[in-house]
């Protein structure tokens, strides 16, 4: 029998946004007897993905396979891709884990995360498809001008990818230390080298392939656990719910929203951060170039709400589920604790390791070794969709039209963009270790608020605004990128948590400042462009027509190329 | 690449319908997804007891159907606008294309 004598440490709850992080416990973790089940299987997903690799490095010789898989993946495997990209070892583990603490609060979670995906197919997916070929920077940039809008894109990316990669990567270190008994450094050498050796050889056609197999093994495991928990109560949500008010310690109060939400303007913010910010996270905008036309593209954000919103309640059952199997076993649960604070948070591991636990009380050994192999395997898909996307912004925007003024030849920029990704995972391995011992907790919703500060509006608008220009564009989208990382740093999750001062010191006073700083953004970008005279703003504006064509029909567009 | 000849395309009645029709209908729904959702998240930061009230004689409150409806409305309105999409523009871009040749 495994044990997981081990307290989850904060930074494996960092792959999940703002406040989440409250749940689990804070102390460090110590490693654990090696998990030889999840081992074994680990190997069988990286040996099969590798396969894939090598399947998908013969088909990847140009810069469209490179980049956006020549446009050949259908609506229904990019809604799965886009899916698993989402569908993080966070939001498996961090959700479950917080229902598991607070019932209903998790819930609220879930929610956020999933309604940005209405938003996105309703003003982004097509457009974007119509407009752009390989980056987001190519549909901001298409009427401005070239140079300063694509170093302003790339810099949005590259941020945003950045924080996204480190909280991904330090999670990952504990996590597999807690799930498979290796050493942090290991285990981050690990995810780095994989990842690297995805995206160099197989680009996005492996990129995707690897999501795709990851978000139906992930899906099988939660269908799986959520049917065995139901099936445990026949059937019956009322009597599983009743079980759980019965042995949790907050009884009814799990069945109503708690403490997670008690500042509305906070919970607004964090709610702006989330929607918007899907719409601007770079790795999934870059998705919607893989598909051969619009139509496909908005197939596959059907096909991703879908599956999203289906996980979703899936991991709100295991949370409750995990209350009534997990909680009521000694098994899983720390004795010294149990006495003192209740069965809830005697938890061994902490909160996170819920969905762990119950992978145990349901399936025993080996399907907790498969859990545990499909959350090592959730984590790679996730940094190599990071990693191309990153790289993606130092070739395709960098280096080919800012350094080369468009005139790139396609052998440089491909190997521009594997040197790219080649350092994009030595820094994320030497940040992964670096950060080891930091709280990175606040990261994760970093990227996702100057994703929706800098990235979104300026895509937004460049879109459907015909009067803006390149300087309101590049000076709002700059304003909007600042201000988010520097609110965030006066805010009490770095403030406080991370650099120590007293509590109630941080200057300010909201978990995420989204709202405020992407409000700052469209006001800056709105009138500045509005003030702006320049021969370039007429420039502009005078695309705009040209570009909205194409924009709503798809005349022009890149289709997907022949393999 | 600028759309060659867009100028035409501008005059054209079906462009000008899809354009109309297509915008007014998705800012539409994104408007009713960020009212659910941010009637949602004001319903429980000023009504968490509402949210708590049960539903019959169990422990079911009314907080779990409306939260998973929020849920299933995303997906609903996803899917509404695609039906609508794949019904109704699609023809009329198709259409505005061949003109345009």
């Amino acid at each position: 029998m495994i044990r997981l004598n081990t307290i989850v440490p904060a930074a494996a709850l960092a792959v999940l946004p703002a406040a989440a992080f409250a749940a689990g416990d804070l102390s460090g973790g110590t490693q654990q007897a090696t998990n030889w089940h999840a081992i074994f299987m680990f190997l069988a997903f990286v040996l099969l993905t590798l396969g894939i690799t090598y399947w998908a490095a013969k088909r990847t010789k140009s810069a469209a396979q490179f980049y956006s898989a020549g446009g050949g993946i259908t609506g229904f495997q990019n809604g799965i891709a886009i899916a698993g990209d989402y569908m993080s070892a966070a939001s498996f583990l961090g959700i479950s884990g917080l229902v598991y603490l607070s019932g209903y609060d998790g819930l609220i979670y879930s929610v956020g995360f999933l309604v940005g995906w209405p938003i996105v197919t309703f003003l982004i997916a097509e457009p974007l498809r119509n407009l752009g070929k390989y980056t987001f920077a190519d549909v901001a940039s298409f009427r401005l001008g070239q140079t300063p809008i694509r170093i302003l894109a790339a810099c949005g990316s590259l941020v945003t990818v950045a924080f996204y990669l480190i909280a991904q990567m330090v999670g990952a270190g504990k996590l597999i230390q807690i799930l498979f008994g290796l050493d942090y450094w290991i285990a981050v050498v690990i995810v780095g080298a994989l990842m690297i050796i995805y995206v160099t050889f197989g680009g996005m056609l492996a990129t995707t392939w690897v999501q795709i197999i990851k978000a139906v093994l992930l899906l099988f495991g939660a269908s799986f656990m959520a049917l065995a928990v139901l099936w445990h109560f026949g059937f019956s949500l009322e009597a599983m719910f009743a079980k759980a008010v019965e042995v949790h310690p907050k009884h009814l109060a799990i069945m109503q929203p708690g403490s997670l939400v008690t500042n509305p303007i906070s919970a607004i913010s964090l709610g702006v951060a989330l929607i918007f910010g899907t719409a601007g996270l770079p790795h999934i905008l870059m998705r919607f170039f893989t598909v051969s036309d619009a139509k496909a593209a908005r197939k596959s954000v059907f096909y991703a709400t879908g599956f999203i919103g289906y996980f979703y309640i899936l991991t709100f059952i295991i949370g409750f589920g995990a209350i009534t199997l997990v909680s009521t076993n000694p098994m899983f649960l720390d004795e010294a604790i149990v006495a003192a604070k209740g069965p809830i948070a005697a938890i061994k591991g902490g909160s996170n390791m819920a969905a762990i636990h119950l992978a145990d009380a349901v399936g025993g050994d080996l399907f907790l070794g498969f859990i545990s192999a499909v959350a090592f395997a959730t984590i790679l898909a996730v940094v190599s969709g990071l990693a191309l996307a990153g790289a993606s912004a130092i070739s395709h925007d960098l280096y080919a039209t800012v350094v080369k003024g468009g005139r790139a030849n396609e052998k440089d920029e491909m190997r521009v963009s594997k040197i790219a990704t080649i350092c994009l995972g030595l820094l994320a391995i030497v940040l992964g270790i670096i950060f080891e011992k930091q709280n990175v907790a606040f990261m994760v919703g970093l990227a996702f608020c100057i994703a929706a500060s800098c990235n979104f509006p300026v895509l937004l608008l460049s879109m459907f605004w015909r009067g803006l220009t390149t300087r309101g564009a590049l000076i709002g989208g700059f304003l909007g990128l600042f201000a988010a990382v520097i609110m965030v740093v006066l805010s009490p999750a770095v403030w406080e948590v991370t650099f120590g001062n007293p509590k109630g010191t941080a200057p300010f006073p909201y978990e995420n400042p989204a709202l405020f700083s992407m409000s700052l953004a469209f006001v800056a970008i709105w009138l500045i462009s509005l003030l702006d005279n320049s021969k370039r703003a007429q420039l502009d504006r005078a695309g705009f027509d040209a570009q909205f064509v194409r924009c709503q029909t798809g005349i022009g567009a890149t289709g997907a190329s022949a393999h | 690449m600028a759309v060659q000849g867009y100028e035409s395309i501008q005059r054209n009645p079906k462009y000008i319908e899809l354009v109309k029709t297509r915008s007014s209908f998705g800012w539409t729904l994104a408007a009713i997804m960020l009212a659910i959702y941010f009637g949602f998240i004001l319903l429980i930061a000023y009504a968490p007891k509402f949210l708590g009230t049960p539903i019959g004689t169990g422990v079911m409150t009314i907080g779990i159907p409306i939260g998973l409806a929020v849920i299933v409305s995303a997906f609903v309105l996803v899917g509404i606008y695609v039906l609508r999409a794949n019904a109704t523009y699609d023809g009329l871009i198709r259409d505005i294309v061949e003109e345009s040749r």
